[in-house]
């Protein structure tokens, strides 16, 4: 099977002062379509400037990356507005992300309007739509970003991502700052969307309960390199690096107590 | 074990809310306890937290009783209780030097003089395991990691030796590997000078391996509380059920 997304020796190096650093260290990996590939690391391992390179908002300096049969880092201008709606992006913050005084309906009628995904009669019903596809009412059109909870916000940043029928989603520290049980839901719905769908996710993560919930493979990031990866249970069951170690160690776990404890 | 801390009717309401942020909390905290306070955005564990240790704003309407059966004076934060905000960037002055933060709230507290504050405050940037205490001491909040930021918000939180520290939601913003070492700091200095301890968290897994017993917070009620062991093997309402389940964590 060809890879939908195949990233091949990226690199980027960052001056801070007169000192050079590299962010990004021969990084390579590969996702097919259906699947979730975590990206997970510490804090500063480089999984974002992953995400920044993929997204084309950041330059690297060295590697490359095929997305869907195209050199993405080699598009340009139309070519790039073409392959945007099939490569989306979810935040970790969707009121920092988003207009907080835009109205819900505004935020999806974006996509749909600019990609051409729908003419002005049909918008109406494709948001309504797209609302209940990931669980909301079609009445939260009308409300404002700033008026509706976190866990519904990041619904309205998947609504807006999935608006664009895209192939691969980037979905980055997605659910890291909502309440848990909220959490659930959101990677429930996630998990929904892609076996319907058939979406890739590039999952940016650093919680690793989250990631063995929704990923089918992980590739651990350390110091701007891919340190280790496989498939996502036996990586977290026997972890072959230091880094993969530490974090699955670092992970809480709910201790046992018997029964008759009390 | 004496009481330290004693909470009756506690109920909180903000300026203009339309809802009391918390109301009818009834707790007691041992001395040397470790109590977990468990909740969701909205659930008033941060309030609680707030109203103990006195950092409400003044225009908060407090409710019912907040006594101290384990001072002989009213408790004031900083001496008697240390607190750990969640975001150290925003807790530390970004324009004073770090070792003369910590030394400020010995300063303040222990009737101590600036000179033996200031070589009491490297004793204590070495106590939470910052490497180069004393140079570190010089340094500003901009140079560190937000791990090494909040081991100097933890420096500055026990330096009068309280005897209660609250920390609240000190780990969220961290990754994990660095939650885990400060969660193991926590640990240990509560353990050393017998402090009691009030953990803040919207994750029951890591609470449940810090505390001796969990209060589940809900819309401004608590809903439950019992021993970890109890409430982790037992929990009594559906809300800790759903809590519990909700906990993703790395075994099958």
């Amino acid at each position: 099977m060809s890879a939908l997304l195949d990233v091949q020796g990226l690199s980027k190096r960052y001056r801070r002062g007169d000192k050079e650093f590299a962010a990004l260290d021969g990084v390579s990996f590969s996702i097919a379509s259906g699947e979730t590939l975590a990206l997970v690391g510490p804090s500063g391992s480089g999984k974002s400037t992953v995400a920044r390179i993929l997204l084309r908002l950041v330059e690297p300096d060295g590697g490359g990356a095929r997305f869907d049969g195209e050199d993405l880092l080699a598009l340009r201008g139309a070519a790039l507005r073409a392959i945007r709606p099939k490569l989306q992006m979810v935040f970790q913050d969707p009121l920092a992300a988003f207009n907080p005084r835009a109205a819900v309906a505004r935020l999806i009628d974006d996509p749909l309007r600019i990609h051409g995904i729908a003419g002005r009669a049909a918008r109406p019903g494709a948001i309504a739509a797209l609302l209940e596809r990931v669980g909301l009412a079609p009445e939260l059109a009308g409300r404002r970003v700033h008026e509706i909870s976190g866990g519904q916000r990041q619904r309205v940043a998947i609504a807006r991502a999935i608006a664009t029928r895209p192939r691969l989603i980037v979905l980055d520290e997605a659910v890291a700052a909502l309440d848990v049980l909220v959490r659930g839901d959101i990677l429930r719905l996630l998990m929904e969307l892609q076996a319907e769908e058939g979406i890739a996710y590039l999952f940016i993560s650093h919680d690793l309960g989250a990631v063995r919930a929704i990923a089918h493979r992980i590739a651990i990031m350390d110091g701007g390199r891919v340190v280790e990866q496989g498939e996502a249970r036996a990586v977290i069951a026997a972890p072959a690096s230091a880094i993969g170690r530490a974090l699955v160690a670092a992970t809480p776990e709910l201790p046992k107590f018997r029964e008759t404890a009390s | 074990m004496s009481a330290l801390l004693e909470l009756r009717g506690l109920g909180v309401r903000y300026s203009g809310a339309a809802t009391a942020a918390l109301e009818g909390v009834d707790l007691a905290l041992a001395a040397g306890e470790r109590l977990a306070v468990i909740g969701e955005s909205g659930s008033g564990k941060s309030t609680l937290a707030r109203a103990i240790a006195g950092l409400l704003p003044r225009t908060a309407r407090l409710h019912g009783t907040i006594t101290w059966p384990g001072l002989d004076h009213p408790a004031r934060n900083g001496r008697d209780i240390g607190f750990v905000f969640q975001d150290p960037g925003s807790s530390l002055d970004p324009v004073m030097a770090l070792g003369d933060q910590v030394a400020e709230v010995a300063h303040a507290n222990l009737d101590m003089g600036w000179r033996a504050a200031r070589r009491l405050a490297v004793e204590l940037l070495d106590r939470v395991k910052l490497p180069e205490p004393a140079a570190l001491a010089r340094a500003y909040a901009h140079q560190l990691s937000g791990g090494q930021k909040q081991r100097v918000a933890i420096a500055a939180a026990i330096v009068a030796r309280p005897k209660l520290l609250i920390a609240d939601e000190a780990t969220s913003a961290l990754d994990t590997i660095v939650q885990a070492e400060i969660v193991a700091l926590i640990r240990a200095l509560v353990t050393e000078d017998g402090m009691a301890l009030i953990f803040v968290s919207h994750d029951i897994g890591l609470a449940a391996n810090l505390a001796d017993r969990i209060a589940v917070f809900r819309h401004g009620r608590m809903v439950e509380q019992a021993t970890t062991a109890a409430l982790v093997a037992r929990p009594r309402t559906d809300y800790s059920r759903a809590l519990l389940v909700a906990h993703l964590g790395l075994e099958a």
